[in-house]
């Protein structure tokens, strides 16, 4: 059960990947079929074992990254 | 306000006051550096900043500063100073912000001479930062005129959102004359609605200088010159002096134009129709003084204290290079009156 | 349900132009929210600089004005003193603060002067495509310096924090870095800190965060993360340099 939920705005995205390599939860990766307006895989959510912990929202250099703490 | 007698350097500084300048940021050199002497212990008096700068470029960074946040403001220097504020002028030109800087020009290039010189004409007139720009540049002969073109140089500042340089010369900076403090304003000058600070409630405000698309700096510059039309159209200012029956006419400005006019009541005691057009404002230079003039004087004998660079303003202006004779002194030398009146005499055809 | 993370109010909705993983987002990002939890982001203005930040200008949602290369001490000086009461900081990169600008911060932090300085040093001048800067690592290659920098040829780097570390006139300086989110923390905490000891009227204030460039050395955002760990902070190590404040403490 999620604890947490993790938005990407995939216009933002520039495919870095900083957000995927700190999450302790393996909740982000890049996506293999989506390619944004700037060219860019954005990140996407792959599981439901986000906790909240905020840490891919402050790698962001994109602000691209909203985080939720669910009840 | 009963006149009184200060040398030129202090006189400047406080017509800045008397302006309404607060800030004041500058570097010592000779020989100007009565100015920061004097501000520095004014300024304070008066609720004013003086900040003694590491350099010439961090004081015209720090009127840039200044500027941006609304103030009136005021950097000084001498000629070697004023080449190492040529970047931060062009920026604040470029952002279209007032400030007022004070040139006490000395001989040069380099480092040049600390005596008076006025071969910074080229630099200051033509623009010695890159890039398209103007710059108003007043020209006083003595130091009350200087006091009244400091003041005035804060009002045609605000009013068209631009660096004015007053560009005088070291025997103004350090001779004392008697004078008075009387300048008033004659512009409606607007709020500084676009001022650095803090946006508040409302807008923020950015003070820009790169303008990366082409398109759109060659937009921004045209702006600029749409400015600089109304500049030109509007502040040309020159002094006529013996010019009513003139036949050849002198022209100067500044320290060159004082003995110039000496020269002249010894050439006219010997019968020479002679008169001098004195440029007040060297940007706008003032052709329209010579467009009048044109067909009726024989010879334009242009005397300055260098190699000849104003020279090519007045051929310019009065549209026949043929027309037009040179004397100049440089590296620091102020040419006597006898070495004019034999100038004089020499275009003018011997003795009469 | 509650959002525990979203964009501060105090950056734009512009999109940055910066490449992907470039940390410049990052800092940019806690300024603003330093500055808004502050209350002060209507109350800043900012000095940006010529480099890759030139643009910081177009992303803050405060006041700023864009500064000659290496001034923005000498400009936010100008500002500073006529607005007193205002937050007023600079954003630089090494190659604009420790290089063309060396004079500018060294006597703005000597004269004590008011303001914030956030100095970004990531080894590289970025804008202008990866030159050799005041802040490249022995060895570090540049296209001024292909082989690597030779402190024989080149020169050696400049350590901004213990050099200004030296002066009276500073009141707080740290170094931190962004490479991982408890970095970041710890960063936002150092330039919220600064920012508050500035409102408080105390001195001056300097911020060094260790960043990065993966365009122009050649690697990975992430990878970029892991020299900065590996490489850069053994060089700069991270932490406070002068505190005054905890000195008062004591």
């Amino acid at each position: 059960m999620a604890k947490g939920r993790v938005t990407i705005n995939e216009t933002l995205c520039k495919g870095c990947e900083l957000c995927v390599s700190v999450c302790p939860k393996h909740v982000l990766q890049l996506s293999t079929t989506k390619i944004n307006a700037s060219g860019y895989n954005p990140a996407e959510v792959v599981n439901d074992d986000c906790i909240a912990c905020t840490s891919c929202a402050k790698m962001c250099p994109d602000c691209a990254i909203t985080v939720e703490k669910l009840d | 306000m009963a006149k009184v007698l200060m040398k030129g350097n202090e006189a400047v500084g406080k017509a800045a006051i008397e302006a309404g300048c607060r800030y004041f940021f500058g570097y010592p050199i000779t020989p100007q550096s009565e100015v920061p002497e004097y501000l520095s212990s004014e300024l304070p008096k008066v609720g004013g900043v003086f900040v003694q700068a590491e350099s010439e470029v961090a004081a015209i960074n720090m009127v840039y500063g200044a500027a941006g946040a609304g103030a009136r403001v005021l950097t000084s220097s001498s000629s070697p100073g004023i080449a190492l504020k040529q970047e931060g002028i062009g920026y604040i030109s470029n952002a279209g912000l007032p400030a007022v800087i004070i040139n006490m020009m000395r001989g040069g290039p380099g480092l040049g001479t600390i005596q008076p010189g006025q071969a910074d004409y080229n630099m200051t007139v033509k623009g010695g930062s890159n890039g398209d720009y103007h710059d108003i540049v007043l020209a006083p002969a003595s130091v009350q005129e200087a006091v009244d073109m400091v003041m005035e140089a804060f009002d045609l500042a605000d009013y068209y959102g631009t660096p004015v340089i007053v560009l005088a010369d070291g025997l103004i900076g350090q001779m004392m004359e008697p004078v008075e403090f009387n300048y008033v304003c004659k512009k409606e000058l607007a709020p500084k609605t676009w001022a650095l600070t803090g946006k508040g409630d409302g807008e923020k405000h950015m003070i820009q200088n790169l303008v990366i698309e082409p398109d759109e700096c060659e937009a921004w510059n045209k702006s600029h010159f749409e400015k600089y039309a109304v500049i030109e159209a509007n502040e040309q200012a020159w002094e006529e002096y013996l010019m009513e029956d003139a036949e050849y006419a002198f022209v100067s400005y500044g320290t060159s134009s004082r003995i110039v006019r000496s020269a002249i009541s010894y050439l006219r005691e010997a019968g020479y129709k002679v008169g001098m057009i004195r440029p007040k404002t060297l940007w706008p230079f003032p052709a329209k003084a010579f467009e009048k003039l044109d067909k009726k004087i024989k010879k334009y004998m242009d005397v300055e204290m260098s190699m000849g660079q104003m020279v090519q303003d007045v051929a310019y202006a009065c549209n026949d290079k043929n027309k037009i004779e040179f004397y100049g002194r440089t590296g620091g030398v102020v040419p006597a009156v006898d070495e004019i009146v034999e100038f004089g005499k020499r275009v003018m055809g011997g003795d009469k | 349900m509650a959002v525990v993370f979203q964009k501060t109010k105090a950056l734009t909705d512009v999109k940055l132009h910066y490449c992907p993983g470039c940390a410049h987002g990052i800092v940019h990002r806690l300024v603003a929210e330093a500055l808004e939890e502050l209350g002060e982001d209507k109350n800043a203005i900012a000095a940006v600089p010529v480099g890759c930040s030139v643009f910081a200008n177009k992303y803050f949602n405060f006041d700023a004005i864009q500064c000659a290369h290496g001034r923005a001490p000498a400009t936010a000086t100008g500002i500073k003193r006529v607005h007193p009461d205002k937050i007023v900081l600079t954003y630089q990169g090494d190659g604009d603060l420790a290089s063309i600008g060396t004079a500018e911060i060294i006597h703005a932090a000597a004269r004590g002067e008011k303001i914030t300085t956030i100095f970004i040093n990531n080894g590289i001048y970025g804008m202008t495509g990866g030159q050799m800067a005041p802040t490249t690592l022995p060895g570090m290659k540049a296209t001024t310096a292909k082989a690597g920098r030779d402190p024989k040829i080149n020169g050696n780097p400049i350590r901004v924090c213990e050099m200004l570390s030296t002066l009276d006139g500073p009141v707080y300086i740290e170094r931190v870095s962004v490479s991982t989110p408890a970095q970041v923390t710890q960063a936002k905490r150092a330039i919220k800190k600064a920012l508050e000891i500035q409102r408080q009227g105390l001195g001056f204030t300097f911020v060094e965060v260790v960043s990065t460039c993966p365009t122009n050395w050649g690697l990975t955002p992430v990878k970029s993360m892991e020299f900065v760990r590996e490489k850069m902070i053994p060089y700069y190590p991270l932490g406070v340099y002068k505190d005054i404040t905890a000195e008062e403490g004591k």
